[in-house]
């Protein structure tokens, strides 16, 4: 039985026959309409987070299997003390596999010791996000068709943003990646980050504060929002706050292929009017997440 | 030289770095012990300039593998007859559970009842720790 807690759980063979899966399921998605029937996925969601919890359940309705969960700790026994392997343990005699969002760090990984089926986090606070680490390969993938000779734009807040720590993780396996890294000097990426896998795996990568400086050499642009509070002093947020909000002017230096991905919800760091640019693909990968969790689903519960 | 009686029978805990051993001391309880325990401190030594040495007039049975993370370098000398029978080279535990707790608050360890605290060695030479769960970085000195 096989978890999945950690972004880098999966070998990079399992991830593309994970995403040759998703292909698969993208090309004839009636065939796979009742691969998860008899089946019932729990969604164990200890914070809200509608928009994830929405694409595990859509997922699992497609493949047509059963939802059942709780959307936040106070409408569940949790609030009544109830430990995690105990809950995990009783939904786990109900549902066939399991996916958990908690505000605690580790938490996934604790309930995956006591989970009698496969448990898939779904987010744990700070710390990871598989599932949205999987969308954003799986879309890489699906816009350029490969993972090598890439230059990858990372701009934002590169220091508290778990999505993007996960992201150089999982792209450091790959050869040919170079990282362009856009943030102001306060959101930097963390050092460990830099000296674990950047430069111990000798990974060109160079740290800008424009974004206009550097999305012209871009094939992936990320972003991800940048929060005022994360600024130590005023000065600096109103000098930069611009540089990472992407418009129109910015997008017309950039190379014709070039991708603009987001984990999202946005709030300003993307203009409205790039949502029309084919460039923009923030709502293809949210679909794309929906497919990558269904060939999850799929590996994890072994049905096919 | 400050001269210390060899010991009959017991342990001599060996080549702790300076200043540690009043911790290595009180971690071990020996404030508490009614045999005969001697701490001392600021001793010389050919390898480090200066070293702290315990002896424990007293077979202990005890889990001494904590001492490794304290100081991977300290030695424990097994004695009896007056002779050293056994000599245990200490190194840092692969693994660390229920010894020491995560600070990390946001950490599910903070908040989960009976959950033992573990931490999984990731760099022996810089005596790199992480907490299983929240991954965390830890030195022993923190």
């Amino acid at each position: 039985m096989k978890h999945l807690i950690d972004p880098m759980d999966f070998s990079v063979e399992e991830l593309e026959d994970l995403f040759e899966l998703a292909d698969e399921i993208i090309d004839r998605e009636d065939d796979f309409s009742q691969v998860c029937k008899n089946k019932i996925l729990a969604t164990l969601f200890y914070e809200p987070s509608t928009r994830t919890r929405l694409s595990f359940e859509a997922a699992m309705i497609r493949l047509g299997g059963q939802v059942i969960g709780f959307s936040s700790s106070t409408s569940s026994s949790v609030m009544k003390g109830e430990s995690i392997p105990d809950t995990v343990r009783t939904v786990g005699s109900y549902a066939d596999i399991i996916a958990m969002r908690h505000p605690k760090e580790g938490a996934p990984k604790y309930a995956s010791k006591y989970s009698p089926v496969p448990l898939i986090n779904a987010g744990d606070g700070g710390h990871q996000h598989p599932t949205q680490t999987l969308t954003d390969l799986f879309t890489i993938r699906k816009l350029k068709g490969k993972f090598s000779n890439l230059t990858i734009g990372l701009c934002g807040d590169l220091k508290f943003g778990r999505t993007v720590h996960s992201l150089i993780k999982a792209l450091s396996r790959y050869e040919n990646i170079k990282f362009i890294l856009i943030s102001p000097k306060e959101l930097q990426i963390p050092q460990y980050i830099k000296m674990e896998i950047l430069n111990y795996k000798n990974i060109p990568f160079v740290e800008v504060e424009k974004l206009e400086d550097a999305i012209h050499e871009l094939d992936i642009l990320y972003m991800t929002r940048v929060q005022r509070e994360r600024f130590f002093n005023e000065e600096d947020y109103i000098r930069l706050k611009d540089s990472y909000i992407l418009n129109k002017d910015k997008l017309k230096l950039a190379k014709d292929d070039l991708a603009v991905l987001h984990p999202l919800p946005r709030v300003n760091e993307i203009s409205y009017e790039v949502d029309n640019d084919p460039r923009a693909c923030y709502f293809k990968q949210v679909k794309y997440g929906m497919y990558v969790r269904m060939a999850l689903i799929i590996r994890l519960l072994e049905v096919m | 030289m400050l001269y210390i009686d060899s010991i009959q029978r017991g342990i001599v805990i060996d080549h702790i770095k300076a200043g540690y051993g009043l911790s290595i001391f009180k971690y071990l309880k020996l404030d508490e012990a009614d045999y005969t325990v001697a701490l001392i401190m600021n001793a010389p030594s050919k390898k480090y300039g200066k070293k702290d040495l315990i002896k424990i007039e007293n077979t202990i049975d005890m889990d001494l593998t904590i001492l490794g993370l304290i100081d991977p370098n300290i030695t424990i000398n097994i004695i009896d007859d007056e002779k050293i029978v056994k000599k245990i080279k200490l190194s840092l535990p692969k693994k660390v559970e229920g010894l020491i707790k995560c600070k990390n608050p946001r950490c599910v360890t903070s908040e989960e009842r009976d959950i033992e605290h573990r931490f999984v060695l990731i760099d022996e030479d810089k005596g790199i720790y992480k907490c299983e769960y929240c991954e965390q970085i830890y030195t022993w000195e923190e």
